[in-house]
């Protein structure tokens, strides 16, 4: 097919927005800004599925993207409700402030 | 050179574009709607792939219901642009850490995804008559060979939501 866009590219274009993702959740501090970058890397993989999906002819890989964004959904729910907690007690989303996890 | 072309080449350019507004922008409002762009960009690159099911869940559901849900939070804490922003060196220890490492797997990635074996892509006719991404077919799918994990979904919402009203309640 030479009129259409090549399947590696879409696949790069996700790889691409995985590690931007990664590179947020690595570097940011604020925990809401750390949620995006974890929905960004979501969103590379809903690319991802839908690009072999196109390539295999085979509708299952829309099927896995709808469960991925349901996912993420209750993901964003619970993670935003956890931050509120934490901001109510601490009174801070910043991630280096909240070690009372840390050993 | 065809339109597919030019319409990818826009919407890759614009999604990594606002996907790196997201990670630098200063204030935690302007990460959350250079998120909207990036997902809107994202919806039309699904359009590409014929996924147009996809492509309008991605947008009701990310960019209109769990976009509203960022910004509420967002607004609700009143964060000022001084937290967690870019204050201090530029070139801390933990940056170059994760920049070194974000780069190191997309080398990797990339080589792994250059040497894929080369198949036969579903192409425009041929998904028209099969009816591929549209609602009919996906929906299909669902509702046939996916019903029991469609099902655990719906209860992982439920849990989700009265978990979140847990979770947040001032008092537990």
């Amino acid at each position: 097919m030479a009129n259409s866009v090549d399947i590696k590219y879409y696949l790069i274009l996700a790889a691409v927005l995985f590690c931007l993702g990664m590179f947020g959740v690595l570097v940011r501090r604020n925990a809401l800004v750390v949620f995006m970058c974890v929905e960004l890397m979501l969103n590379a993989a809903n690319l991802t599925f839908l690009a072999f999906a196109k390539q295999h002819g085979n509708v299952t890989g829309h099927v896995s993207a709808f469960f991925v964004i349901a996912v993420a959904a209750a993901e964003a729910s619970i993670g935003l409700a956890i931050v509120i907690a934490v901001f109510r007690s601490r009174g801070t989303v910043n991630i280096e402030d909240i070690r009372t996890m840390k050993h | 050179m065809s339109i597919e072309h030019v319409l990818f080449g826009a919407f890759a350019l614009l999604t990594v574009v606002s996907a790196l507004l997201v990670i630098f922008a200063k204030s935690p409002i302007s990460s959350a709607m250079s998120l909207v762009a990036t997902f809107f960009f994202l919806a039309g690159i699904y359009v590409l792939l014929w996924a147009h099911t996809v492509a309008v869940m991605q947008v009701m559901v990310y960019a209109g219901a769990i976009m509203v849900l960022f910004l509420f939070v967002i607004m609700l804490l009143n964060l000022g642009e001084s937290t967690g922003g870019a204050a201090g060196p530029l070139l801390t220890l933990p940056r170059v850490a994760g920049g070194v490492s974000a780069a190191g797997l997309l080398v990797v990635l990339v080589m792994a995804i250059w040497r894929l074996p080369d198949v036969e892509p579903l192409s425009g006719q041929r998904a028209v008559s099969e009816g591929f991404g549209t609602l009919a077919r996906v929906g299909e799918s669902i509702f046939t060979q996916w019903l029991l994990p469609f099902e655990a979904v719906s209860l992982l919402l439920l849990v989700g939501m009265v978990g979140a009203v847990v979770v947040a309640k001032s008092r537990i």
